[in-house]
């Protein structure tokens, strides 16, 4: 069973997406039994990538702020506040679109600048600085586009709803997408090689190799079960541009989350500040990077949600936060801060978006569907409340809490009952301000 | 005169570590009572056994109140028998008024609608009760701690308390709000209310208590009757420390080297209270291969000297300078600290040393990643052997560098914080508490771990409330007493009862 386990155990973070991976295949089954079969066809997995790409996106910069210990709530304005700018720019200045896109990654840098100054060197809880954000930039879309819809040239729309162009052979499959395909099996055998590889070589107890098979296989399967739905769907279209913008967001932020010196940082700042501080971490810095690159995000959701639509309009974004919040924390990120991962809230998103489709495809009215979503999130969390009052560390804490062991803890209390003196709740919340 | 409190043979156990063993105490009505003894005798945990903050059930023994044996199961019940616990720190509500603060959880009404106008009158008559003039509609923020600390007694004559329980109650108060507050308590007791009271500062002491039960290891030592017979400083301090230092400590044979660090003139104001100075014009020195110990009671500043020097991390720093090697360096934040060779082990390791979430390797190489990074890019391989290696050399006990650091004991979880700061390679560590609250056979490892990294040529300060500790591991010890350095001692010239002088006043003693 432990190992059965090992086969999804990821360790960033020290969570494992065993429990999200199950609650997500079994959403898709349920589902795919319910509407008779219309959950997997390739157009309706297509559209569920293409519909909510963009809440994968801000759900990939909203983990690190969670994790961080923060909260971002403008992401939907300023995602609307780059979309109406960056149309803006394409059809009154006539920029070229690649331009076009650059002022927005631009705009988004400065927004997400001007957010974690608040935050990190002022100190205004990040709840507040965002909450301002939403207001501030949802007015700043409305002013600039006169609370009009502003539409898009056809060029630019490929971004959000244009797929990988076909060529060569007529298989009656899209080319661009097998190729890919093969390549991401590929890529999956040669890294559980080089994962097994690594660990030996640092004479760790090695996973028996059934484990791995049976690990690569399933995702061999899953790829191969994604590469026909992308490249069987109907003619013209195949893997969408926009999955292909998320696979490679998936991979840097997986990527700088566990391997870097900043991913780790991110954790210490959000599992004990204080700590964080005392090794040396600069949590100022790391705070002031993690809400600008999440407005970096935003601005990257918002203009492909742009292309998506063809037009940029005054209620863009409307409740984006929320569905991204919820997207990781589903995905088992800790309310505490300093648990979660990349692909745990990708997973996250997909069981929401999974789910909302569904009940849409079976006509459940979007009403109750809204619902459903809400006491969805509340289960997730409660689950995740609930295992932390059991000293475990998340919802997959929960799963598999039966699969642990826990060696005894023989700390004493009283040693410490004299001791409490007189320090400051947190190291910095002290008076003097170190502005570098 | 009868008795009014009894508490006999109390025990209180928690995992692994018996805090009160067999202790007993009788309190006289209309006495003051005070107790003494070191930091973890036990002093706060029988104050909590006898006002129900540990229920009955959790301990063995009994209390006796007014003849009665009492069992309660929470504070509320201790107070509604008239036994108030004031506590060291305060529990009073900064936002709100004195009023409201007085009768807070006892309220003045009824059917849930307060009487304003009857609390008020009220309030009013025990504010005089504890010589207070503030307006009680005043804040609680905008009074002064040694206000407060009235307020808080207040508070409990409100509850109409018959045994006043004080838990250092002028830890925080300067000269002339100590003296009022000690005038207080020898007032009340003339009307009726019997007081305990904990504390460190022994001229208190001997200044307002009728008779003194001593404390040690959690056990009762012994009680001195102070207006029977000639007690004095010497004799408290006797009965606190007197016991014999039994070989905890490894063999070490001290290589000492030349000075390399050097403290001058260090001044630190407190973080929220400018008028107080948590460390007055400190000097100290560290050769190289040696263990400096720095030895005073709860709060006299010897973790705010520590952190403060660990790049700044506590209070506003107001001047000094700090040599390392004849230059002056400068440690504004810790990661110049860290790239000046120094490392802080901190007293609270669950607060300020790790972080929970972390795995054994994670956690070992937390402040040392730039040592194991390309590029910003950890290599998890050198993280592994660099974690690994430290696991075997402190013999950390865990099934793998893999487990979660909240998984592990107390001693085992300090072994990986040393492991963080030993892979910085400081040339100075400075270790606040190692060993608190950990079993006597880790803490034996730790002070070989501890001799190891001397014997390496690096220079340590070791903070701890243990003397024994403090006598058992140093070359040298420096004694603090409210914030300032009071006496410099030699391993030879130093035994508790010089210690005990230097850290209770300012008076020394060869």
């Amino acid at each position: 069973m432990k190992n059965l386990r090992n086969v999804f155990g990821g360790k960033g973070g020290g969570v494992n997406q065993y429990g999200m991976i199950i609650a997500l295949v079994a959403i898709v089954i349920i589902f795919e039994f319910w509407t008779g079969g219309l959950t997997l066809t390739p157009q309706n997995v297509i559209n569920v990538f293409t519909q909510y790409s963009y809440i994968l996106i801000l759900a990939i910069g909203m983990v690190m702020v969670i994790v961080a210990g923060h909260i971002d709530l403008s992401v939907g304005s300023v995602a609307a506040f780059v979309g109406i700018s960056v149309a803006q720019s394409m059809a009154v200045w006539h920029l070229p679109w690649p331009l076009a896109i650059v002022l927005g990654l631009v705009i988004g840098a400065l927004v997400g600048a001007w957010q974690g100054f608040w935050v990190a060197y002022v100190r205004v809880p990040a709840f507040i600085v965002t909450l301002a954000g939403q207001l501030i930039f949802r007015g700043g879309n409305q002013l600039i586009g006169n609370s009009t819809s502003l539409p898009v040239p056809g060029a630019y729309q490929f971004i959000g709803n244009g797929y990988l162009p076909d060529f060569g052979p007529n298989t009656g499959y899209s080319n661009p997408t097998l190729i890919i395909g093969l390549i991401v099996i590929v890529v999956l055998i040669i890294r559980e090689i080089r994962a097994r590889r690594k660990r030996v070589r640092m004479g760790a107890v090695l996973q028996p190799v059934w484990v791995s098979v049976v690990r690569v296989g399933v995702l061999i399967v899953v790829t191969l079960f994604a590469t026909y739905e992308f490249a069987s769907s109907s003619a013209g279209t195949s893997i969408p541009d926009v999955a292909i913008i998320l696979g490679v967001l998936v991979l840097i932020y997986g990527f700088v989350t566990r391997s870097t010196v900043f991913g780790r940082h991110i954790y210490a700042v959000g599992g004990n500040s204080n700590a964080a501080v005392l090794s040396g971490v600069n949590s100022k810095r790391v705070n002031f990077l993690v809400m600008m690159n999440m407005s970096v995000l935003a601005a990257v959701a918002g203009m492909v949600y742009l292309g998506y639509s063809g037009a940029s309009g005054p209620q863009d974004g409307t409740g984006w936060e929320l569905d991204a919040i919820a997207a990781v924390f589903v995905g088992g990120a800790a309310i505490a801060g300093g648990v979660g991962t990349i692909v745990g809230s990708i997973i996250g998103g997909l069981v929401l978006a999974f789910l909302a489709n569904g009940l849409a495809l079976v006509g459940i009215d979007t009403n109750q569907v809204v619902i459903i979503r809400g006491l969805v999130l509340l289960v997730a969390v409660a689950f995740d409340v609930y295992s932390k009052s059991q000293g475990k560390p998340s919802i997959t804490g929960f799963l598999t809490r039966n699969f642990r062991k826990k060696s005894g803890d023989d700390e004493g209390a009283p040693s410490g009952s004299d001791s409490v003196s007189e320090q400051p709740k947190s190291i910095e919340d002290q008076p003097q301000v170190l502005l570098p | 005169m009868p008795t009014i409190l009894e508490m006999r043979s109390i025990t209180k156990e928690f995992p692994g570590v018996i805090a009160l063993s067999d202790v007993s105490m009788s309190v006289k009505a209309g006495e003051i009572h005070a107790i003494c003894g070191e930091n973890g005798a036990g002093k706060s945990t029988l104050m909590k056994v006898l006002s129900g903050v540990y229920p009955f059930g959790t301990y063995s023994g009994d209390v006796v109140f007014h003849d009665q044996v009492m069992r309660f199961s929470n504070i509320r019940q201790s107070e509604a028998a008239g036994i108030a616990i004031i506590h060291q720190e305060l529990a009073l509500i900064p936002e709100l008024s004195i009023t409201e603060n007085i009768f807070l959880g006892n309220e003045q009404g009824r059917f849930g609608v307060i009487d304003w106008v009857e609390a008020q009158k009220e309030a009013q008559d025990l504010l005089a009760r504890v010589g207070l003039t503030d307006d009680p509609d005043t804040k609680i923020k905008s009074i002064g701690v040694g206000k407060q600390q009235l307020v808080e007694i207040a508070k409990a004559l409100a509850k109409s308390v018959k045994l006043l329980i004080l838990d250092e109650p002028t830890a925080a108060l300067n000269e002339a709000e100590s003296q009022h507050l000690l005038e207080l308590i020898v007032g009340l007791k003339g009307k009726g209310v019997t007081s305990i009271m904990i504390s460190h500062k022994l001229n208190e002491i001997e200044q307002i208590a009728d008779t003194i039960t001593i404390l040690r290891d959690g056990k009762t030592i012994e009680t001195l009757d102070v207006r029977g017979g000639d007690v004095d400083e010497d004799r408290i301090i006797r009965g606190m420390v007197g016991r014999s230092l039994e070989s905890r400590f490894p063999d070490r044979t001290p290589k000492i080297g030349d000075v390399f660090f050097e403290v001058k003139n260090w001044t630190v104001q407190h973080p929220l209270d400018s008028s107080r100075l948590v460390c007055k014009d400190e000097n100290f020195t560290v050769r190289k291969g040696e263990i400096v110990g720095f030895a005073g009671l709860m709060g006299a500043g010897r973790t705010e000297l520590a952190m403060s020097l660990f790049g700044h991390s506590y209070g506003t720093f107001v001047s000094g300078k700090v040599y390392k090697d004849g230059k002056e360096i400068r440690v504004n934040n810790v990661g110049q600290a860290i790239e000046h060779g120094i490392g802080y082990v901190s007293e609270d390791r669950k607060a300020l040393g790790l972080n929970l979430l972390d795995t054994i390797k994670r956690a070992t190489v937390s402040a040392g990643l730039k040592k194991i990074s390309r590029a910003g890019v950890v290599s998890e391989i050198e993280e592994y052997e660099v974690s690994e290696r430290y696991l075997k050399t402190l013999r950390t006990k865990a099934t793998s560098v893999d487990e979660g650091v909240n998984n592990l004991s107390g001693g085992n979880q300090q072994k990986v914080v040393l492991s963080k700061w030993m892979f910085t390679d400081p040339d100075l560590l400075i270790l606040d508490e190692p060993t608190r609250g950990i079993d006597v056979g880790a803490k034996y490892e730790i002070y070989g771990i501890i001799n190891q990294l001397a014997a390496q040529g690096k220079g340590i300060v070791l903070i701890s409330s243990e003397l024994p500790e403090l006598l058992g591991m140093s070359d040298r010890i420096y004694t603090i007493f409210e914030g300032s350095i009071t006496n410099e001692l030699t391993a030879q010239e130093a035994n508790p009862e010089s210690l005990m002088v230097s850290m209770t006043s300012k008076r020394t003693r060869a």
